[in-house]
């Protein structure tokens, strides 16, 4: 495989409702961004672009059958290659992934991946019943479908197991939402207390409605190129940013679609196929596991993704790192909830599996210099969503997983001040950070690890 | 007392409209000013009626219409499914079918939704829950009776339940449901 560089990217402001424009005009606002940044104009860039990959989740929401070439012909990629690509709240991750695999084989030099949403055309709860149509049809919709009832389950048995408590899933909303008052591409840019995220409306217990993202338009777009496609632009007069951004680690993982269906595996199979290098390496983690085996725990259970963990040691392994805690300097994730944020600090190895609560509250993923107005007993050490993340920024599904690529771009280059305005998120001497995108009860997952080079 | 709301709720809907405001003349600056105009927004019905099979998984359907609750089994292994699976996925063997209506059950994990999608407002605030049963390896989904939707605990993590099921099928999952065990 070739090396690839993310080199821009773009993001239209994330809303709930984008009447004034159609969905290929949003996206085009992505795009033209993502091509101005670079230097060039829209001609020579189209000239340049060798293809494109496609994101979004719904043709329920949509309304479009084949949505995706309406965007390609708006933007002026006919007759260049393209295809769409759909994974639930994936979507995004698993498009930047294809275009990775696009440039990184060989059949692109330099390869668009754009996404969007466009969620408000039908009320909330609409919404929220086309959402659960992804869940099984036959077994799961109809008991009630509505996600966030099935992750407010996920919680109350990571409770029950591990003691996690709602103001350690509330630390999560008061970090993500005060992140989000420094970036002007967040709807959600509030000061909150987490009294405040308890008192909030409860829509499943224990979530309440400042623990749950909502659906939003949007687009965003990144441009992924090789070294050849790196001179070529340069020699059409691109101005691309040194150093450089490479995308080092890719994992995908993927899970039952019912969650019920998730096996509960013992000890000695969790800690072949599934603990990570770090952890296996500890005696106290192994000793630390065991007795939670020995107390009920089951992996992964209802608590936990198998498939961001799958995703996440497959990253790791490619990007060649194993201490994620140390050696990422921020990750931004997929926090339709607070409480699936705290899942994933555990899948990811952030943190072990059942401590995810604990982390939460502890400060370590918080952005060092903000005041959150919370007693945080440790430092930074991995700031997680500092862009506000899902639950701040909104989740129009195709674009999120692209929304947090532009981010991470942004972070790993430096110029987070440039595009936010302001330099408050700015990660100091950020190295290499990771982005993760996630579907459904934890059907798919995409992680992909980002360097600056150098 | 009970906060009232201090909002009006927004609905869907309009008028037909005669006629819609528009520059009399298209001179250019008359043209150059549409780039201000708001965006027209209208409504589209969207209505389906689908004919879902239950597939190989009907029976499992039949049993709720007859008070049976089923489940699937690999005949080798053991490992069993709460919810019906044709074929095993770890041997990839056709399951069997086995009838754990009797079998001794737990609630797993559960919530209250207070909201939900459109389909299931009428039904808030209603108990979701996960089920798990003795010598089964995956969890049922199902609405659990019985309990205080007002006063949620993580105490009914582990309270034994039993299935019941309604005496009018509708060939869907609520057929059965779970409350308490007497």
């Amino acid at each position: 495989m070739r090396p690839v560089y993310a080199i821009s990217g773009g993001v239209s402001k994330f809303a709930k409702a984008r009447p004034d424009k159609t969905f290929p005009a949003i996206i085009k606002e992505a795009y033209d961004y993502a091509i101005q940044d670079i230097g060039l104009d829209f001609e020579t860039f189209t000239h340049i672009v060798d293809g494109s990959v496609a994101s979004y989740f719904s043709d329920h929401f949509a309304r479009q059958l084949m949505a995706a070439i309406m965007a390609q012909d708006y933007l002026g990629l006919c007759p260049k290659p393209s295809h769409r690509v759909e994974g639930g709240g994936a979507t995004g991750g698993i498009c930047f992934q294809e275009a990775w695999k696009s440039v990184a084989s060989g059949h692109m030099d330099v390869c668009l991946a754009y996404g969007f949403e466009t969620m408000s055309h039908v009320e909330t709860w609409k919404g929220n019943e086309f959402i659960a149509l992804a869940s099984d049809v036959s077994f799961d919709y109809p008991v009630g479908g509505f996600y966030s009832g099935y992750y407010a389950m996920m919680v109350t048995r990571h409770m029950k197991e591990f003691g996690t408590t709602p103001e350690q899933l509330a630390h999560v909303s008061v970090k993500n939402h005060l992140n989000a008052y420094h970036n002007p591409y967040a709807q959600k840019r509030r000061k909150l207390t987490v009294a405040d995220v308890r008192n909030a409306p409860m829509v499943a217990w224990p979530l309440t409605r400042l623990d749950i993202c909502v659906m939003s338009d949007g687009a965003a777009a990144t441009i992924l190129v090789s070294e050849e496609g790196l001179k070529k632009l340069e020699a059409a007069g691109a101005v691309i940013a040194r150093p450089l951004v490479k995308v080092t680690g890719i994992g995908r993982g993927t899970d039952a679609m019912r969650m019920a269906d998730r096996p509960h595996l013992d000890y000695d199979f969790f800690m072949e196929n599934y603990a990570t290098e770090q952890e296996k390496a500890s005696d106290e983690t192994r000793a630390y596991y065991k007795n939670l085996w020995q107390h009920g725990t089951r992996y992964p259970g209802v608590h936990s993704f198998r498939a961001g963990r799958t995703a996440g040691n497959m990253a790791y392994r490619h990007a060649a790192l194993s201490d994620p805690l140390h050696e990422l300097d921020f990750v931004e994730l997929h926090d339709a909830y607070t409480s699936s944020e705290i899942q994933t600090y555990e899948d990811l190895g952030l943190c072990r599996y059942g401590e995810g609560g604990a982390f939460a509250a502890s400060g370590k993923a918080f952005m060092p210099g903000l005041d959150y107005g919370l007693k945080l007993a440790e430092q930074s050490e991995c700031p997680v969503n500092p862009s506000g993340g899902l639950i701040a920024c909104g989740h129009p599904v195709g674009a999120t997983g692209l929304m947090q690529a532009v981010f991470a771009i942004w972070q790993l280059q430096g110029s987070i001040k440039k595009h936010f305005r302001d330099a408050a998120l700015q990660v100091k001497q950020a190295r290499r950070g990771a982005i993760h995108s996630h579907a459904g009860t934890g059907t798919y997952v995409t992680v992909s690890v980002l360097e600056r080079e150098g | 007392m009970s906060k009232l709301p201090s909002r009006r709720e927004e609905t869907l809907g309009g008028y037909i409209v005669h006629g819609v405001p528009f520059p009399l003349s298209t001179d250019p600056e008359a043209l150059e000013f549409l780039k201000q105009m708001a965006p027209i927004q209208i409504e589209q019905d969207y209505q389906i009626t689908y004919l879902h099979s239950y597939g190989q998984d009907s029976p499992w359907f039949a049993g709720l219409a007859n008070k049976r609750l089923l489940a699937s089994r690999d005949a080798k292994s053991g490992y069993t499914y709460a919810n019906p699976r044709g074929h095993d996925m770890f041997s990839g063997a056709e399951t069997r079918w086995i009838d754990i209506t009797e079998v001794p059950a737990q609630v797993h994990a559960f919530t209250v939704c207070y909201f939900g999608s459109e389909e299931f407002l009428p039904d808030c605030p209603f108990v979701l829950s996960l089920i798990e049963f003795e010598g089964v390896n995956t969890l049922l989904l199902t609405r659990l009776m019985g309990v205080d939707p007002q006063a949620p605990t993580l105490d009914w993590i582990g309270m034994q339940v039993e299935p019941h099921f309604l005496r009018n099928s509708k060939l869907k999952p609520t057929d059965v449901y779970f409350a308490p065990k007497e």
